[in-house]
């Protein structure tokens, strides 16, 4: 996205032609000053829409193109657009602000020593709230841990997230997991694993599982740009591509996998959704900072699984505005005002301007949000914390390490679980 | 043995729609050892078919469509092969329940033919249980004979956890007991090739003893129970020999009882030495048996190297070695 620099651009050493490796770097390191100017931003409009039904060979443009339906200035523009009602809109709008209050407050408790680690996902709360909203109740999504506005846009209750994260007496997943590692089947997300990439696959498998039942249900795979390099990736592809599997294969492209730029897992190919022409897959390019047109791609490509178009790749643009986790600091690989300086903005930002500007709503109706989603987020805290936090208060009971490894727990276990005495 | 495998999903594919059955050349051709052949012509497309060579997307796609609610059957081609899919079976498979304190299981059953005999290299011939049974989460099989192979997969694709079936492949024809040199012996002959029709099972968890007997113990799975029982008898030792049949979870009872009855024990597989399943065994025995042990527990293995080619009968341990081990341990 942001051209990466690599040694091939330093220039041929006199007429040698020996092989020599290139080793692809971000554009920009602390000191240098983020310049995205010759980024091509695309204007709302440049991308046609296909119809759900056409072959994937006939859009192969779409995946070195960039799906956009807002502008700078918030007008909503091009064939993506959903006409979304204002109602959805501030639904929308609401949803992202939640999930951005909701990871600054449990980044506060992580430093605190309330949590063990976090992972806030701030700057791509478009992407999974406006996917959340295209999906129907039966459809499964394969997140990573970077997915947390799934959850939080399908109205899954804060205080059972703050829970997960405190690793307390009322924690769904029982003190097993590391915090983010959501598990809630009835809300459509998958138990999140932690190793990279394992799950892509698996949402083709129970993609596949749908179809053999003849449901029109669905499922999405999520990826960030760092693992489609795992093998996993290109196992869900050959597989989707196989079977037609109505799986909507999703890569959350927000430039950084830790400190390494998108462009070491992108190598020569032009763009992520570039990986999914060759696998004969619909493959889209899309402003994943564009609620609009995030929620009109996702509509599309589940339309298109649900009347067996097949799969449908799409790379989401983005930038992870935030450090990867409460164990990384940015500044030793990236310089600190890069985030400020991306291009596409910042989702909760644009859509709030294209309310403004349609007068979906005004300025009073934004800042009663936003004393909302505090609000809801201080509620929920109060709630979970009174079952415990990580050090302090009810903790799920020890017995618990040996509960769930089997349906029926095997002698062998049960002699260890003796010994232990919990 | 191979009829007993195609039957034991045939069954369980009519008794559950939800049992589907896939792999690398499964579908229309049956496996390149013949265990599914019919299956998609019996049951369809939909029910039994053909994957692109992925290991790590056949059990992938099958801990996805388990944790819909299927329950999938698949045949990796051969153990060896099993690599690519490990993280998904020891990362995600054998986790799944466990991380999502239940919200989420795997009920899956992952099929590969295991051991040497038959010229395969270093490539077509290991035995890695114990790559599996040091997970938890796990269940791994190895069945000896039809009758077993038919129940236990029953029982795998019935069970509600990933459970890893290891086939020997040198006994899908015949209860070959290490004798290579020597013409092999059909099933027809073999009082465990007797296989019922329909359904039966054979529990998880629970060993049979082969051969009664009072000096010394053999404990056993899988091909090595015919090549223990051949040394047995070629030695005249009054051994009792123990065919685990599932490894995990582990009959620990039938293990004890007979140590404490004899005295002494063996520990026979194919597999390398060195952190295999007999070093568990052992340390077991050694656990809940010391005071009955009148000699040190032996362990009669696979040498600590790739499975060579052209060497396979010296590298396999067969009925001579383990008949040193029988004498060296009674004359302790």
């Amino acid at each position: 996205m942001a051209r990466a620099k690599s040694r091939d651009e330093e220039g041929v050493s006199g007429s040698s032609v020996s092989p020599r490796l290139t080793m692809p770097g971000p554009a920009f390191r602390p000191g240098d000053r983020p310049d995205f100017s010759e980024v091509d931003t695309f204007a709302p409009g440049a991308c046609r829409r296909p119809q759900v039904n056409e072959p994937a060979e006939s859009m192969s443009e779409l995946a070195t193109g960039l799906v956009r339906v807002l502008d700078d200035e918030g007008r909503a523009s091009g064939p993506w657009d959903p006409h979304l009602d204002a109602p959805t809109l501030r639904a929308g709008l609401r949803a992202m602000m939640l999930t951005r209050e909701f990871d600054r407050q449990m980044m506060i408790d992580q430093r605190q020593s309330k949590a063990s680690f976090y992972m806030q996902c701030t700057g791509e709360e478009a992407i999974a709230c406006a996917f959340h909203s295209a999906l129907r109740p039966g459809d499964m999504n394969f997140p990573t841990y970077r997915q947390q506005g799934l959850l939080v846009a399908a109205g899954y209750p804060l205080e059972l997230m703050m829970s997960q994260v405190y690793s307390n007496e009322t924690d769904p997943l029982r003190g097993r997991q590391m915090p983010v590692f959501y598990s809630a089947r009835e809300y459509g997300f998958f138990s999140i694993s932690g190793n990279l990439a394992t799950q892509f696959v698996q949402g083709v498998g129970w993609a596949m599982a749908c179809a053999l039942r003849g449901e029109s249900s669905i499922a999405a795979s999520w990826i960030g740009d760092g693992a489609t390099s795992e093998t996993d990736f290109f196992s869900a592809l050959v597989m989707a591509s196989t079977y037609r599997a109505p799986v909507i294969l999703n890569v959350v492209n927000n430039q950084w996998a830790i400190s390494t730029s998108e462009s070491v897992a992108r190598g020569l190919a032009p763009t992520f959704a570039a990986r999914g022409r060759g696998f004969g897959i619909a493959s889209l390019r899309v402003d994943g900072n564009d609620y609009l047109a995030v929620h009109g791609a996702a509509a599309w490509a589940a339309e298109r699984a649900r009347t067996n178009g097949g799969p449908t790749l799409i790379e989401w643009v983005t930038y992870r505005a935030a450090a990867h986790s409460s164990s990384d600091d940015p500044s030793g690989y990236r310089p600190g005002d890069e985030a400020a300086a991306w291009p596409f903005g910042d989702p909760i930002e644009r859509l709030t301007r294209h309310l403004l500007r349609t007068g979906g709503a005004n300025e009073a109706d934004v800042e009663a949000l936003r004393e909302e989603v505090v609000r809801d987020v201080r509620a929920a805290q109060v709630e979970a914390q009174s079952h415990g936090t990580l050090k302090q208060g009810p903790a799920p009971s020890p017995r618990e390490i040996f509960e769930d490894v089997f349906k029926e727990m095997p002698e062998s276990l049960a002699s260890q679980e003796r010994e232990a005495g919990y | 043995m191979v009829q007993a495998i195609r039957d034991a999903h045939a069954v369980m594919m009519e008794r559950d729609e939800s049992v589907v059955v896939f792999g690398e050349d499964v579908g229309y051709f049956g496996g390149v050892f013949r265990c599914t052949q019919g299956l998609q012509q019996r049951f369809g497309e939909n029910r039994c078919f053909d994957t692109p060579i992925t290991e790590s997307g056949i059990v992938g796609a099958a801990v996805g469509m388990a944790a819909y609610g299927l329950r999938p059957c698949v045949e990796i081609q051969f153990a060896d092969y099993m690599y690519p899919a490990y993280d998904q079976i020891v990362s995600e498979a054998a986790r799944l329940r466990y991380r999502s304190a239940g919200d989420f299981t795997a009920p899956l059953t992952i099929r590969m033919p295991v051991g040497g005999g038959i010229f395969g290299g270093q490539t077509h011939s290991q035995s890695p249980e114990a790559l599996f049974t040091h997970v938890a989460g796990l269940t791994t099989v190895m069945p000896s004979n039809p009758y077993d192979a038919k129940g236990l997969l029953i029982s795998a694709i019935e069970d509600d956890d990933p459970v890893i079936f290891l086939e020997p492949k040198r006994l899908y024809n015949g209860p070959f007991d290490g004798r290579h040199d020597t013409g092999l012996m059909p099933w027809s002959r073999h009082e465990l090739s007797d296989v019922p029709e329909g359904y039966y099972h054979v529990p998880l968890g629970s060993a049979a003893i082969r051969r009664p007997g009072s000096d010394v113990t053999v404990i056993a799975y899988g091909t090595m129970v015919h090549v223990a029982l051949a040394a047995v008898h070629d030695t005249g030792v009054d051994a009792e020999v123990i065919d685990l049949r599932t490894l995990i979870p582990l009959d620990l009872t039938t293990i004890i009882d007979s140590v404490s009855k004899t005295g002494r024990c063996i520990v026979v597989h194919e597999a390398t030495l060195t952190s295999g399943f007999g070093a568990e065994l052992t340390a077991l025995v050694q656990q809940h048996a010391f005071y009955h042990l009148a000699a040190p527990i032996e362990r009669v293995t696979g040498y600590d190297t790739p499975y060579p080619h052209s060497h396979e009968w010296s590298y396999f341990p067969g009925p001579e070695r383990i008949a040193k081990a029988l004498i060296r341990v009674m004359q302790a």
